[in-house]
């Protein structure tokens, strides 16, 4: 059996097991709707106390926050075996078994769940993208179709590469690492607004050391078609999303060295 | 033995079970630094935004920006008092039904949970608000970003007031998280009431905007609903928003909203414990 048409058996037995507990589901998903869409509640109060951000409208800021949303909830879907590496995996000795199994262990982590309750945050982020290109009345050429699935890709490579970053980090301190949540939660937090509000070290690490920038706000200005207030250039803003596919493989490249120095836990 | 002795020896088993319960917890240290750099990070997003959303207005704003940064890292500082998460041990008990061993302790079951709760609530805030304070009020100014530093309270009564009412926001959350153990007992898995309470309490607290930025149409409810007891109060108390005058009703306000919660807890304990079914054997 190919790799691939083992990964989607994996994925099928995942998704067939989270339906039998289809309340449970349900209410998770759901759960997870209402704390994520509350954050669109306070961006909301802010602009009607505040009337505008610089020069961004809410449309525009619900885009940023749309795609970043959407971008992140579908990484944090894939990406469940490597979160839950940590605790479930180094901890309690139970990677010695997938090491064991002749298959790709980055594989056999990534079939480990499909969590199918991510659905919430994904469903709020499609609608506030939704009600923003509504609003801006945006036309969109098959270019910007293009960029937007490119940037969603880059995105999705990026997020799943700082999870991938976590589990590495678990080889070492066996427990996953609070901090890293800073890079992913705190990631989706800082490009649901547009780059420019921030200080130029705080935008600086976010483009260059994590290439959050690259994925969400240099293509959203391209598709905006709007001159950056940071002076992108549209070549660089159109082909900026790949540095986060190329941050996975780098991310992935780091997990190996890390399964050569594993040291099993026992048990 | 009389009475006294009674109630004395009672409140000397509570204590030692919030004691107890707090140094058990104050043992994570490494997830409170983490914790803490995390939290740093937070406060430096949210002080960026509004920022930049203070940096456009010429309006006059129901909170000054200087108030709102101090908000904002009392905020990171007190994070987790707020009810948004839960005991496990708790919650590991009624599921695997060794709860019916608390049930044989002679203490009152609310009151011994309440206890552990109040530990819950204020142990790692304790680990993680120190350090806060130093950066903010002090280290931030010495790094010259004055514009970035959490103010002192305005008077010596503003601070006492404040003390006063983060007590009360303590047995607000306390009430609070005990209702969630409560509907644990409902519904074993702990679904409803416990994913949906920290989204209410994130909004309506005004631990994600301050509730005087809201709307104006919708300040009659947020200034009435009991999560503002939360936040609010104390943070504004704090800032001085909310004046020494002011600051008594809003006291009074958190009380009122104590009784009540603590008195629907008991009441659904009561209740649920009528029914309870133990698992397991």
């Amino acid at each position: 059996m190919n790799s691939w048409t083992m990964y989607w058996r994996f994925v099928l037995i995942s998704i067939r097991a989270q339906m039998q507990y289809r309340t449970s589901f349900l209410l998770s998903a759901f759960a997870q709707l209402a704390a994520t869409g509350i954050e669109i509640a306070g961006i909301w109060a802010l602009f009607a106390r505040f009337g505008s951000l610089d020069n961004w409208s809410l449309a525009e800021v619900c885009l940023f926050y749309g795609v970043v949303n959407v971008t992140f909830s579908l990484a944090d879907a894939l990406s469940t075996g490597f979160d839950v590496f940590g605790p479930r995996f180094v901890r309690t000795g139970n990677f010695d078994r997938l090491l064991l199994r002749p298959r790709n262990t980055v594989l056999q982590l990534l079939g480990h769940e499909l969590a199918l309750r991510r659905v919430g945050r994904l469903i709020q982020g499609v609608v506030v993208f939704t009600w923003a290109c509504m609003e801006l009345q945006l036309e969109w050429s098959p270019g910007d179709i293009g960029l937007l699935l490119f940037a969603v890709g880059g995105g999705i490579g990026l997020f799943f590469g700082l999870i991938v970053c976590q589990a590495t980090l678990s080889f070492w301190t066996v427990e996953s690492l609070e901090i890293m949540n800073t890079m992913t939660y705190g990631g989706v937090q800082t490009a649901q607004y547009p780059m420019d509000i921030y200080q130029p070290w705080f935008r600086k690490f976010f483009t260059y050391i994590i290439p959050l920038a690259c994925v969400s706000y240099f293509p959203i200005v391209n598709i905006l078609h709007i001159s950056d207030p940071l002076g992108s250039p549209a070549w660089l803003q159109s082909i900026s999303p790949a540095a986060g596919i190329i941050f996975l493989f780098f991310s992935l490249a780091l997990f190996q060295f890390g399964v050569r120095h594993y040291t099993s836990t026992g048990n | 033995m009389s009475k006294t002795t009674n109630i004395f020896e009672l409140l000397r088993a509570y204590f030692a079970v919030i004691s107890a319960r707090y140094r058990t917890l104050l043992q994570y240290r490494a997830a409170a630094f983490a914790g803490f750099v995390t939290q740093l990070f937070w406060g430096a997003i949210r002080i960026m935004i509004f920022a930049a959303f203070y940096a456009v207005t010429s309006d006059e704003q129901p909170m000054s920006f200087t108030m709102v940064v101090s908000y904002v890292w009392l905020g990171q500082a007190l994070l987790g008092i707020l009810p948004w998460n839960i005991d496990t041990e708790i919650a590991e008990m009624i599921r695997s039904g060794s709860v019916s061993y608390e049930l044989a302790r002679p203490l009152d079951l609310y009151n011994f949970w309440f206890c552990r709760t109040i530990a819950l609530r204020t142990a790692t805030t304790t680990l993680r608000c120190v350090p806060m304070f130093i950066v903010a009020v002090l280290l931030l100014p010495a790094l010259g970003l004055d514009g970035w530093a959490m103010q002192l309270p305005p008077t010596w009564t503003a601070l006492l007031l404040f003390l006063v009412s983060i007590f009360c926001a303590v047995m607000l959350a306390s009430a609070l998280t005990m209702l969630m153990h409560v509907a644990l007992i409902w519904t074993l898995s702990g679904e409803g009431l416990n994913r949906i309470m920290p989204s209410l309490v994130t909004v309506l607290s005004g631990n994600i905007v301050p509730l005087p930025l809201f709307p104006d149409w919708l300040q009659p409810f947020l200034n009435f609903q009991p999560f503002r007891g939360l936040v609010d109060v104390p943070f504004r108390i704090y800032v001085g928003d909310i004046s020494v005058a002011a600051a008594f009703p809003d006291i009074l306000q958190q009380v009122f909203w104590i009784v009540v919660i603590v008195l629907l807890g008991r009441w659904l304990l009561t209740r649920s414990m009528a029914t309870m079914v133990v698992q397991g054997g």
